[in-house]
């Protein structure tokens, strides 16, 4: 049995020519990119080339760029350092209830730490409202925080709206924007974002790699100690052959954006269209429309979250649903059950397909046919 | 027949080296293995520690050195509404529950049966010290013949219809023949030291625990005849034959627990090991489960009125609805309503039910609660 693997919003299989990137820094040019000598220097060549590619892929200038080791601490280097860089302007920040809990988390580490901070609640839609926002904001609000696609739904967030009604607010913006990097366009001077974070294991490149834009003039506070990398914003020797790869990753986006998009998108409708052919009672969480073409989250009413993950991976069928809590076992998804409530069945019986590199046509319809046949076995 | 390639066999990992084995013998034996632990109980503390957590990372190490699947299902809601509530209900009602029995019936070889049949399962197995014999269409359990670890007692409440979707692969070894196997194949969990107690009470101090749901009303201890004794702590937290704990100095002890009055909120003590009022000749039990087939007269066997005793001959005289008279052929000492009565027919464990009234020469004897 040949596993079919729909999870790339989990995380996305490194492409052929990321590694082909990577192994001759690993086997060459290992040298410290902070050295003076020749190694040094090279492996500085490659940071910087780098540097360049991640920065054009955002119309960012290379110096407003921090190599982190992933998105986690890309967000919490956004929030952390921005609220104790500028408490002297106020207390308040705001951000969402369907965040990743690299923000969620972060934030109520701040909390703990005497900042106010204000969760907007999301609609049914999957979206949260500018207006909820824009309510929310006083001359305390330092900053503001929400994520550009959610990982979970992966319906888009009013993102360049929120840009716009922030211009005038001395609130710094920040998106994670680890689920819609390489498939939104991203420029930060049209989303009027002051920072911005991605993650390069979720566009085919290696894991333990990420970068945070900061606008210039953010203040921003230091929140690890060490040496002069990144500005000091993000200290430790670079990774330097995961951050080549990554670059990779992003000139491979950046080459065949439209086609690629186009065909994960049909991957999807093949989906959906497969499950409406085998009668299945199903309905997608999150408004149709605001989806990205990679990820869709459907309800099977009469099933469960546990039996359905357990049936799909003895199928072969490779999915996820919610997150992981103590002990492997699922907690039904926080953001369907800020969606829909936590007692709406939605919330135990939701799995999260996304589409990606791994998969062609063929299997789509076959993982359709077995989600089908399972989830039929289990709502009847 | 199936191959066992094609027999899939659902196995209940604690985490422990039971259970741990019981996933290796059955991979051995080249049947579709997968391993399933079971959350039934959140003991997070403020640090964030929880111990199902750390056995939970147990048996994702020895599924892998298996190379079988594994997952977790939580039945925490479950545990609660069907093992947890009932363990509380017979505390308030002065009685002491067996919980391992409910979580066998309701959780085991119930919620965790029915995913595992879910999931395409054509057997569940977990590792208990208990065998499975099948002659023909029936299905009967057995003792597990290493018999100081015999679980029977605690799987009573089985009905053969379950009984024929179980596996116990360790019934037929000893503990010790156990451990070694998980030694011979490095299992991680070779070494681990076998869990102690109602699962989730775990280490901690039975009293403290019980005092978090339960409000303990001290009140005071007399003798049969209303001697005072001083003062206890709540009668939940004495069991019937009881001698630890009871602060009663003086000549004339060692005191035991022999009964109580939930009403007055007395807790009865007397003097003696031996002391007559420890001892009675029958008992009714309700709820009882007949593994194979139910009996319509009277029969003679032998039963357990709690883990880990040795069988005593009874007369059961089957009274319809569930419940049965069980007349001892010697008296018993120290019967407590609540514990399972757990009858056997040599080997065979025939089934069992709850100790809810006890008698000696035909009077009930409600002192005991």
């Amino acid at each position: 049995m040949d596993a079919i693997y729909l999870d790339h919003a989990a995380t996305s299989p490194v492409h052929p020519d990321v590694i082909e990137a990577m192994l001759p820094v690993m086997k060459q040019t290992f040298g410290n990119p902070s050295s003076i000598h020749q190694y040094g220097r090279k492996a500085r060549q490659l940071l910087d080339q780098a540097r360049s590619v991640a920065a054009s892929s955002i119309h960012a200038n290379e110096k407003n760029i921090i190599f982190t080791s992933g998105g986690t601490e890309a967000d919490n280097i956004a929030l952390l350092g921005t609220a104790w860089a500028n408490k002297s302007k106020g207390n308040h920040i705001i951000t969402t209830v369907i965040e990743h809990h690299a923000t969620l988390r972060t934030a109520e580490s701040l909390e703990k730490q005497g900042f106010e901070v204000t969760y907007l609640p999301v609609q049914q839609s999957g979206q949260v409202s500018v207006k909820d926002l824009r309510d929310a904001l006083t001359d305390q609000t330092i900053l503001v925080s929400v994520m550009m696609v959610n990982n979970e739904t992966g319906v888009k967030q009013p993102i360049q709206e929120i840009g716009e009604l922030l211009i005038d607010h001395q609130a710094y913006f920040h998106t994670d924007a680890v689920q819609a990097y390489g498939i939104c366009d991203l420029d930060v001077n049209v989303l009027n974002v002051d920072l911005l974070t991605v993650s390069s294991h979720k566009v085919n490149g290696p894991k333990g790699v990420g970068f945070l834009y900061i606008r210039d003039g953010v203040q921003i506070n230091t929140i690890q100690f060490g040496g002069e990398q990144e500005r000091k914003r993000r200290p430790g020797t670079e990774n330097v052959a995961n951050i080549v790869g990554f670059k990779k990753a992003i000139e491979l986006i950046a080459g065949e954006k439209d086609q690629r998009l186009r065909k994960y998108q049909s991957y999807k409708q093949t989906f959906l269209e497969t499950l409406k052919e085998l009668n299945l009672d199903f309905a997608i969480n999150g408004e149709e429309e605001q989806l990205v073409p990679t990820i869709v989250n459907i309800s099977f009413p009469g099933t469960n979250v546990e039996s359905l993950l357990m049936n799909f991976d003895l199928a072969g069928i490779a999915v996820s649903s919610g997150s992981a809590c103590t002990a492997g076992s699922i907690e039904p998804s926080h953001v369907l059950s800020e969606m829909f409530g936590s007692e709406d069945e939605r919330t135990v019986n939701s799995i999260r397909f996304s589409f990606g590199l791994a998969n062609n046509e063929k299997q789509i319809i076959e993982a359709a046919t077995k989600v089908g046949a399972i989830v039929n076995r289990l709502a009847s | 027949m199936k191959d066992n390639k094609d027999i899939r066999v659902v196995v209940g990992m604690s985490g422990g080296v039971d259970s741990s084995v019981t996933a290796l013998l059955l991979k051995e034996q080249g049947y579709d293995v997968v391993g399933i632990f079971m959350k039934n109980w959140d003991d997070t503390d403020e640090s964030g520690f929880c111990t199902a957590t750390e056995d939970y990372d147990d048996v994702i190490r020895v599924c892998n050195q298996l190379d079988i699947p594994y997952y977790a299902v939580n039945f925490e809601k479950q545990y609660w509404d069907k093992v947890f509530t009932y363990f509380l209900d017979e505390y308030k009602a002065g009685r002491t529950p067996n919980p391992d029995v409910m979580c066998n019936k309701e959780i085991k070889f119930k919620a965790f049966l029915d995913h595992a049949l879910s999931l395409g399962a054509d057997y569940v197995a977990t590792g208990h010290y208990a065998q499975i014999r099948k002659t023909g269409d029936r299905t009967e359990m057995l003792r597990g013949v290493d018999r100081n670890k015999d679980q029977t007692y605690f799987l009573n409440q089985l009905s053969e219809d379950i009984l024929e979707k179980v596996m116990f692969p360790l019934g037929h070894l000893p503990k010790k023949e156990v451990r070694r196997i998980a030694q011979e194949h490095d299992l991680a969990t070779a070494t681990k030291k076998d869990s102690t107690g109602i699962c989730f009470i775990g280490e901690r101090n039975f009293k403290e625990f019980l005092s978090e749901y339960l409000p303990a009303q001290p009140g005071r201890m007399q003798t049969m005849e209303g001697e005072d004794k001083g003062q206890h702590e709540g009668l939940m937290y004495y069991t019937i034959g009881q001698r630890q704990g009871l602060g009663i100095g003086g000549p004339g002890g060692p005191w035991f627990v022999v009964g109580k009055d939930l009403n007055k909120n007395i807790l009865y003590v007397e003097a003696g090991y031996d002391n007559e009022y420890l001892y009675s000749d029958s008992l009714i039990a309700t709820d009882i489960n007949w593994i194979n087939e139910t009996p319509s007269e009277s029969f003679t066997c032998t039963a357990k009125f709690r883990y880990r005793q040795s069988d005593s001959k009874v007369t059961v005289v089957p009274l319809g609805d569930n419940k049965a008279r069980v007349v001892f052929d010697q008296r018993e000492r120290s019967i407590t309503p609540g514990q399972a009565v757990v009858f056997y027919a040599d080997e065979i464990c025939m089934g069992g039910g709850t100790i809810d009234e006890i008698f000696k020469d035909e009077v009930m004897l409600d002192y005991v609660g």
